[in-house]
C-alpha cells in the first residue's frame, strides 16, 4: 500500500467519523452530568430526518442543521424531564424513545425518501490543503468534520479545564455533596442533557446532510446510535478517548469495504457487525482489569500495567440513578 | 399542579389517569398524521379495518401475537429479577437459527414429522443458548446486559445474512428472500378458519400458564422477585444472583427461541433476514405497558398485534409508512409511564 492509498483511507476515517464523534461526545457529556441517554439510535434518525425535510423545504443548511439540532434537544429534554421530576428509569424511557422516534422519523420522512436535496459542499482550507498527506487526511473536507475535530478539542476543554466542567462532573460523581456546596444537579442534568442532545441532533443532521446526504427507510445511519453509546463506556467517559474510539470505529467499516472486496459473496452487513463482538471484548477486557487477580499479576509486568491503564476507567458514580432533592 | 384530583379516591384516580393517557396519545397521533398530510380519521380507520375486517385479517393479528406473547412471556422472567434482555431480538433469531437446521435435515427424510417436532426443542436450545451468552457476559464479565444484549443482536443478524449467502443458499442464486421454501410436510398445520397453527396458540398458552404459576407460586419465582428488588440483600440471605440472572435468561431465551421456531415453521417456512420482525424489543414495550404483569401481558400484545398488522393497511390505501403503529405504541408506553409516574408522585406527596 502506497502512501497516497493510506492517505485516501485515513482521509474517509476521518470523514466517516465525524457523525459518530459528535454522537459519542454528546453522549459522554450527558452521561457526565449522570443521565444516560439511551436514545440514540432514533434520536440520530430522527434529527437526521428533520434536517433533511427542513433543509430541502428551506433549501439551506443552516435551518436544516438547526432543526436536526433541536429535535435531539428535545427529545434528550423528555428523557431528562421524564427522569428526573417524574423519577422513572431512564433505561425505560430512553429505550421506549428509541423506538418510538425511529418509527417516527419513517413516518414522516416518507415522502422525501430517495429525493435529492441540498448537501454540504467540500471546503478545502487554503494552504494546509497543500501538506504532504497531512493535507489531504485532515484538511480537504467539508464544515461539518471541521467541526467534529474542533468538538473534540473543545469538549475536553471545558470538562477538565472550567469551573462549568468541573460542576458538570461534580453533579454526575455525587450530586448530594455537589448539592451541599450550592449547585442544583437537577438543573445542571437537564442542561447538558440538552446539550448533549444537541450534539446528537447535529449527528443526525452530519448523516443526511453530509456523510450519507438523503433520506430513505433504511437512511443509512441505523446502528450508529448503538456504537456511539458504546463508544462512551469504551473510552471511559473521556470525550477524546471515545473520539480515537469512533476513528477505530470507522477504520474498522472502511477495512470492511474492502474485505468485500475480497469476499464478494458475503453480504456487506456481514462485515458492519464486526464492531459490536469487538465492542464486547473490550467491555470484558476493561472488567478484567479491574480485578484484584489480574492486577496482582501486573506487579511486575510493566506492559500489562500500562495495558490495565489504559482500560481501566470507571462510570460517573451516580450514573443512571436519580438524586431526590430535598 | 393541584388541579387534577388523582389522590381521592384509587378507582376514580385511575380512570383520570387513563383518560388522560389516551387523549395524550390521540392527540399525539392525530398530530402526527397532519403533519405528514394525511386525513386521522380516515387513517384510524383503516388500521381498524386491516386488523379486523375480516376472519384472515384477524387470523394474521393472531399470528402476531403467538410469536409476541412468547417473547413477552420470556420477559416476564428477566424484568423480575430487573435484567433489561434487549437481546431478546438475536434469542429469537437464534431459536429460528436452529429450527431451520433442523428443518432442513428433515426435507426430503422419511418421517418428516418427527424432524418438524424436534425444530420445537432446536429452536428452544438456539435462543437459551444465546441468553446463557449474553448471562454470563454480565454475570461473570461484567458487561452490562444491555450491551451484551445488543452487540449478540447484531452478531445474529450478521450470522442469518452468512447464512442465507453462504452454506444455506438457494439453489442458483443467493437472495435476500430467503432460503429455500421447506416441503409442505415440514409446514406447521393451520386451522382452516383464522389461517393460524393451533400448536402455536396452545404452545403460548401453556407457556402463559407456566409462567403465571412459575412467577406466582413457586420458590424460584419469589427469589427472582427478592433478587431484583435488592441484590445485596438476597445475598445476606444465601441467595446466588448470578445463577438467577442465568436461569431467567435461559426461560426468557427459550421462549423467544419456539417463537422464533413458530416464525419458520408456521408462518414464512424458510429462513429469512428479518425472521424476527423486530417483535423482541416490541415485546419489551408490551412487558412495560402491562406492568411487569402476567395477567394483561396477553391482552397488550393482542393489542399490539392488531395495531401492527392494521397499520399495513397504509402504505397501499393511503400511500403513508406503516410504521405509524410503532408510534402508538411508543406513546402509549411513554405517556402511561408519565402518567403512572405523576400519581405516584401525587400519592406519595
Amino acid at each position: 500500500m502506497n502512501e497516497l492509498d493510506s492517505a485516501i483511507i485515513l482521509s474517509s476515517v476521518v470523514a466517516g467519523a465525524a457523525p459518530i464523534v459528535l454522537a459519542a461526545i454528546g453522549e459522554t457529556i450527558t452521561e457526565k452530568a449522570g443521565l444516560i441517554n439511551l436514545s440514540l439510535d432514533g434520536s440520530i434518525l430522527l434529527s437526521a430526518m428533520a434536517a433533511f425535510m427542513v433543509s430541502y423545504q428551506t433549501q439551506s443548511l443552516i435551518t436544516g442543521f438547526a432543526a436536526g439540532a433541536l429535535t435531539g434537544a428535545a427529545i434528550a429534554a423528555v428523557i431528562a424531564v421524564f427522569s428526573i421530576y417524574l423519577k422513572l428509569s431512564q433505561v425505560a424511557v430512553g429505550f421506549v424513545l428509541t423506538l418510538m422516534t425511529r418509527d417516527l422519523s419513517y413516518f414522516l420522512g416518507n415522502p422525501y425518501s430517495r429525493i435529492h436535496g441540498p448537501q454540504v459542499l467540500p471546503l478545502p482550507i487554503p494552504f494546509l490543503k497543500d501538506i504532504p498527506f497531512i493535507g489531504p487526511v485532515l484538511f480537504q473536507h467539508n464544515i461539518t468534520v471541521y467541526g467534529s475535530l474542533v468538538t473534540i478539542g473543545l469538549s475536553w476543554w471545558v470538562l477538565y479545564h472550567t469551573s462549568q466542567g468541573l460542576k458538570l462532573r461534580s453533579v454526575g460523581e455525587n450530586p448530594v455533596a455537589s448539592y451541599a456546596r450550592g449547585i442544583r444537579p437537577h438543573h445542571l442534568q437537564l442542561i447538558y442533557a440538552i446539550c448533549g442532545g444537541l450534539m446528537v441532533g447535529l449527528s443526525g443532521a452530519v448523516f443526511s446532510l453530509s456523510a450519507k446526504p438523503g433520506w430513505g427507510r433504511p437512511q443509512g445511519a441505523e446502528g450508529t446510535g448503538w456504537i456511539a453509546l458504546a463508544l462512551v463506556i469504551f473510552g471511559g467517559w473521556n470525550p477524546v478517548k471515545a473520539a480515537a474510539g469512533a476513528y477505530l470505529f470507522a477504520l474498522l467499516q472502511v477495512i470492511g469495504i474492502y474485505f468485500q472486496g475480497w469476499f464478494p459473496s458475503i453480504p456487506a452487513q456481514v462485515f458492519q457487525t464486526a464492531p459490536f463482538p469487538l465492542m464486547i471484548f473490550i467491555l470484558v477486557l476493561m472488567f478484567a482489569s479491574q480485578q484484584e487477580y489480574v492486577m496482582i499479576r501486573a506487579h511486575d509486568r510493566p506492559w500489562l500495567k500500562s495495558a490495565l491503564r489504559f482500560f481501566s476507567s470507571s462510570a460517573p458514580t451516580a450514573l443512571g440513578k436519580s438524586f431526590h432533592q430535598q | 399542579m393541584n388541579f387534577l384530583p388523582f389522590t381521592q379516591k384509587p378507582l376514580v384516580s385511575a380512570a383520570i389517569g387513563w383518560i388522560i393517557t389516551l387523549i395524550s396519545v390521540w392527540a399525539f397521533t392525530t398530530l402526527v398524521l397532519l403533519a405528514a398530510g394525511a386525513p386521522p380519521s380516515n387513517a384510524y380507520y383503516h388500521i381498524f379495518l386491516g386488523a379486523f375486517g375480516s376472519w384472515v385479517k384477524f387470523g394474521h393479528s393472531v399470528k402476531t401475537w403467538i410469536p409476541l406473547t412468547l417473547c413477552a412471556c420470556g420477559l416476564l422472567y428477566t424484568f423480575r429479577i430487573g435484567l433489561w434482555n434487549i437481546g431478546i431480538e438475536g434469542q429469537m433469531i437464534m431459536g429460528a437459527v436452529f429450527a431451520t437446521g433442523v428443518l432442513r435435515l428433515g426435507a426430503g427424510a422419511e418421517n418428516e414429522i418427527l424432524f418438524l417436532w424436534l425444530s420445537f426443542p432446536a429452536g428452544l436450545i438456539g435462543g437459551a443458548l444465546w441468553a446463557v451468552i449474553a448471562g454470563f457476559l454480565k454475570t461473570k464479565c461484567g458487561v452490562n446486559e444491555i450491551f451484551a444484549g445488543l452487540g449478540l443482536n447484531f452478531v445474529a443478524q450478521g450470522f442469518i445474512l452468512w447464512l442465507i449467502f453462504g452454506p444455506w443458499k438457494q439453489p442458483g442464486v443467493a437472495s435476500m428472500s430467503g432460503t429455500e421454501t421447506f416441503p409442505p410436510a415440514l409446514w406447521l398445520p393451520q386451522a382452516f378458519l383464522l389461517n393460524v397453527p393451533p400448536v402455536g396458540i396452545l404452545l403460548t398458552i401453556v407457556a402463559l400458564c407456566i409462567t403465571a404459576y412459575m412467577l406466582g407460586c413457586t420458590r424460584i419465582g419469589l427469589n427472582l422477585k427478592a433478587i431484583g428488588n435488592n441484590a445485596a440483600a438476597s445475598v445476606l440471605f444465601g441467595l446466588h444472583p448470578g445463577r438467577y440472572m442465568l436461569l431467567a435468561m435461559i426461560f426468557a431465551g427459550g421462549l423467544a427461541g419456539l417463537a422464533g421456531t413458530i416464525q419458520v415453521a408456521a408462518v414464512y417456512h424458510r429462513l429469512i433476514p428479518s425472521i424476527s420482525s423486530g417483535y423482541g424489543y416490541l415485546a419489551l414495550l408490551v412487558v412495560m405497558l402491562a406492568g411487569f404483569r402476567t395477567g394483561i401481558t396477553p391482552l397488550v400484545s393482542l393489542f399490539f398485534a392488531c395495531l401492527n398488522v392494521g397499520s399495513i393497511q397504509l402504505p397501499i390505501v393511503l400511500q403513508l409508512d406503516s410504521s405509524l403503529s410503532g408510534v402508538i405504541q411508543g406513546s402509549l408506553v411513554l405517556s402511561t409511564l408519565g402518567v403512572h409516574a405523576w400519581r405516584k408522585g401525587r400519592a406519595a406527596s
